[in-house]
């Protein structure tokens, strides 16, 4: 089976009800996307079909089909996820890291596809699961990158 | 490719445009561009120069810990392992501070297992229990000097002068007179072979002279966790792996018998075997969705244990549930062991006033760290074991695989990467660590296995933060203020849970939070009732304290209300002469503009209150305020937790900051929805679905203000948890007019 993914063309041979996370993971050796739960709860496993936001977890390799599959290992290729990158650096927004591949695609993805999202659609869109508590700097980071500022009414570093 | 190269196929996980510039670097800058690949792999230093060392005391073998490359980048073998506390950037402050080397230019990975690295209190390594910053600060300092002072006489030695005309500058040594300098990655190899000074020989600088401590230095694993390059164990690989995926028996002791459709299983297509191991079954597999698919499909009939074999473990009977349980922790009879005790508890409640009481309950809760426990183990042909596993403990880990693995502990190499978190979760654990199984797997299919635990897996084999009920007593006096407290505690503490129950004994981190508390109540009694639990139980982040500061502080302000005093002024006042802690509950006031306990109607029309609260965990001491309201679904709404934490002195605020928005947010998520529920012996959630952690939308805004006191340093990664629940359930108790005195508060029907 062929799968687009990162700008290139690859062959697959895992079975097609294999969740794409494990195509990555284990077939091509790209530990970027991470496992969390593996049922669509936590987001660690986020990455872009067509610069859409899915739990690779839950999509089978078939589902793919012709979708461009983006990771985070391509993530500053793209200008608008060099951005988030940027950002994520400059708000010290990771701790352990576990989520934050997850956490950058998904943002990366709302910004793609809306670059002026309101603080709404920041909240519907950055859903992602994260224990160690960066929800207040991601929320910072993406108000950054919206262009509404950085919260004035919480701890930035 | 090499081993545990996170990117297999570069082309395809780079993509086009890094690949110039990353192969470039590669050629241009090997050793470092090496180095960060393999970043947490723990890969010792030059054996030769790290022989023999057993002699010298812990933190002080210079060649063990550090290595300047020729580019001037700096090598740091960490005692401590980084699983998001920053303790990678604290440490190459503290050793960049009297290295003279500036910080940046390190690269920090976790150390293998060794004597040297026994830092904590120059006896033990852990990294846990908010000790390592303030355990080795003195000795990681040291380390750098001792450092400091070799690349001075390397150069002393080369240039033909005296050491004491020499001097350094960030990175260099300075020939004063002449003016002459020397990268210190000229002189590592001369520096590195001198036998290390004697550790009192070395002066360390004067804390007016700090360059980097102090200063809110930027971490250094961001970048690469920013951009998916870290590596966790769960992405360590060799070649020739194998996947495992295991099915846990539903209950603990529990022993596989027949596989009823073993031949299915074995014919399924990419898997290699199936193996029956202690209270588990594997299935291996070339891929680890075929692994899983195979666990997930066994019919294993599960055994009981015999009696004999039920009483070497913590057996999980099949009608355990939880409800019960905390009916019978409830019921638990007697004053128990005491663990404090001051005045005269018998008479303090005979008084004219008030006397009051009232039982408290804490729940269950798991690790959840996002990154579910795993383990990669492959045996050498040397009859090595190397092994990569998620620890907060590499030498003891190291002593256990050795047992398991029939070899001794020098032959297994333990490898320690990132955690993706922890919180406690990654001590050793009878049944929680991956280790056995994938030594046992490796052993038997000849090749290096890994074992990924799925989330039910990991759910299922979590060890818990232990349930208690504490009933307190409380006597105030005529005009309304605490005289006295009782509370007894009828719980298991981890540590005895792990170690064994000495019945003269009280187990210290089941009872403190309700211990060690600062408020001048004379006449005090604190004491436990050892009940065994059925469940595993663990350290979590914060240990006791995660429960009993949020018990003893609503029932704090049960008296409050009771002696018709306010909880905030109440504190003040019976912490008066304690310059600290007023200063500190001062301090929390100030940042939240001024206590007030409302309820009040905020601008969004929303009605809301606060509630205040204190805890002395770990050596430092913190204060918390929550602003809190209650949305139409009759749920709780925190919108702000402002909190002061002085851990009396620190190495980096932002840092410290970070750990207090971390850990304050593990007491939101913990006092609104954590909870672990059995039924039948068995836990109802085995995944986020029926065990939700905080998500971003419930996650208050939180502001942090460090106070150093100048006291004794204290810990900074759990201290500023427990304050927190506290604060929110005073704050939601006073909203409401009903008393909560037990968590989740998702599970309490409230309205205001």
């Amino acid at each position: 089976m062929k799968l687009k993914i990162n700008g290139h063309s690859v062959e697959v041979t895992s079975d097609p009800d294999t969740p794409l996370l494990w195509v990555i993971r284990d077939e091509l050796g790209m530990t970027g996307t991470k496992f969390g739960c593996g049922l669509a709860q936590c987001g660690a496993c986020s990455v872009m079909l067509d610069g859409k936001v899915a739990r690779s977890c839950v999509t089978p390799l078939s589902s793919v089909g012709a979708a461009e599959v983006t990771t985070i290992e391509a993530v500053e290729a793209d200008p608008v996820g060099q951005r988030v990158v940027e950002k994520w650096i400059a708000h010290q927004v990771p701790q352990c890291g576990y989520c934050q591949s997850g956490q950058v695609v998904a943002a990366t993805a709302l910004l793609k596809e809306n670059p002026k999202p309101s603080r709404d659609d920041i909240a519907a869109a950055m859903v992602n699961l994260c224990r160690c508590g960066t929800y207040n700097r991601i929320s910072d980071a993406m108000l950054d990158l919206a262009g509404l500022g950085t919260a004035k009414d919480g701890e930035t570093l | 490719m090499k081993d545990n190269d996170p990117v297999l196929m570069e082309d395809v996980a780079e993509g086009a445009p890094r690949n110039l510039s990353r192969r470039q670097f590669l050629v241009t800058s090997a050793g470092v561009a090496s180095g960060a690949l393999v970043i947490g792999m723990g890969i010792p230093l030059t054996p030769a120069r790290a022989a023999g060392t057993d002699q010298m005391a812990p933190g002080t073998n210079v060649p063990a810990f550090l290595e300047i490359r020729p580019d001037n980048r700096v090598r740091l073998l960490s005692p401590f392992n980084e699983g998001g506390q920053g303790i990678f950037t604290g440490m190459a402050q503290i050793v960049g501070e009297e290295l003279d080397a500036d910080p940046e230019s390190f690269i920090v990975e976790n150390a293998p297992a060794g004597h040297d690295y026994l830092v904590v209190f120059g006896k033990m390594r852990i990294t846990g229990g908010s000790l390592s910053t303030r355990s080795s600060y003195d000795t990681m300092r040291r380390l750098g000097a001792l450092g400091r002072q070799m690349l001075l006489e390397a150069a002393a030695a080369q240039l033909n002068v005296a050491v004491d005309s020499l001097t350094t500058e960030p990175g260099q040594v300075v020939h004063t007179v002449s003016g002459q300098k020397i990268a210190y990655g000229d002189l590592a190899k001369a520096a590195l072979d001198l036998p290390v000074p004697d550790p009192k020989s070395v002066k360390l600088k004067d804390p007016k002279d700090f360059r980097w401590i102090k200063q809110p230095f930027k971490r250094l694993d961001v970048p690469d966790k920013a951009t998916g390059k870290a590596i966790y164990a769960m992405d360590c690989k060799v070649e020739g792996m194998l996947h495992a995926a295991v099915q846990h028996a539903p209950r603990l002791g529990l022993k596989p018998g027949d596989i009823r459709n073993l031949a299915d299983v074995q014919a399924m297509k990419g898997v290699h075997s199936v193996h029956k191991l202690d209270g588990a079954v594997a299935v291996v597999a070339e891929r680890f969705w075929v692994a899983k698919l195979g666990a997930d499909a066994l019919q294993v009939d599960w055994q009981e244990p015999t009696e004999a074999e039920k009483a070497k473990i913590r057996y999980m009977p099949a009608d355990f549930s939880t409800e019960a349980f905390a009916r019978h922790l409830t019921e638990a009879k007697g004053d128990g062991t005491e663990a404090e005790s001051h005045g005269n508890i018998k008479t303090a409640f005979d008084g004219p006033g008030k006397v009051i009481s009232a039982t408290y309950h804490s729940q269950y809760v798991h690790h959840a760290q996002l990154e579910p426990a795993s383990t990669l183990a492959r045996f050498n042909a040397d009859g090595t074991l190397d092994i990569w596993l998620p620890n907060q403990a590499p030498e003891q880990f190291q002593a256990q695989i050795a047992k398991v693995a029939g070899l001794k502990p020098e032959q297994v190499n333990v490898n320690s990467p990132l955690l993706g978190g922890f919180f406690g979760r990654h001590f050793l654990y009878p049944g929680a660590n991956p280790y056995p199984q994938a030594v046992a797997l490796a052993k038997a299919v000849g090749r290096p296995v890994k074992v990924i635990w799925t989330r039910e897996q990991e759910f299922l084999r979590d060890p818990l933060r232990p349930m208690a009920a504490v009933r307190f007593r409380g006597a105030l006096d005529a005009s309304g203020m605490p005289v006295a407290i009782e509370a007894i505690s009828a719980t298991e503490g981890p540590s005895e849970a792990l170690r064994g129950h000495n019945p003269k004994k009280v187990d210290s981190n089941a009872v403190e939070g309700l211990t060690g508390k600062a408020y001048a109540i004379p006449n005090r009694r604190i004491a436990q009732i050892y009940v065994k639990n059925p469940t595993s139980l663990a350290y979590w982040r914060s240990v006791g304290h995660s429960m009993n500061d949020f018990l003893y502080e609503g029932f704090l302000d049960e008296m409050a209300d009771a002696g018709g005093k306010d909880p905030y002024d109440l504190r003040m006042t019976l912490l008066k002469g304690n310059a600290r802690l007023t200063n500190l509950l001062k301090a929390v006031g100030d940042l939240s503009g001024g206590w007030k306990r409302g309820p009040f109607t905020a601008p969004d029309g929303t009605r809301r209150a606060r509630g205040v609260a204190m805890a002395s965990p770990f050596g430092s001491e913190a204060a918390a305020i929550a602003e809190v309201s209650i949305d139409p679904a009759g749920k709780v709404v925190v919108h702000d937790v402002w909190e002061a934490i002085d851990p009396g002195s620190i190495v980096n605020p932002a840092l410290v900051k970070l750990q207090a928005m971390s850990a304050a947010t593990l007491g939101v998520s913990q006092v609104l929805m954590e909870e672990v529920i059995y039924k039948t012996g068995e836990p109802e959630a085995r995944n986020y679905d029926l065990y939700p952690i905080l998500p971003p939308d419930r996650a208050p805004r939180i502001h942090v203000r460090i106070v150093e006191s100048g006291a004794q340093m204290g810990g900074v990664g759990e201290p500023p948890l427990p304050a927190v629940p506290a604060a929110i359930g005073n704050a939601v108790s006073h909203l409401t007019g009903k008393r909560v005195r037990s968590m989740p508060l998702d599970k309490l029907t409230l309205a205001t």
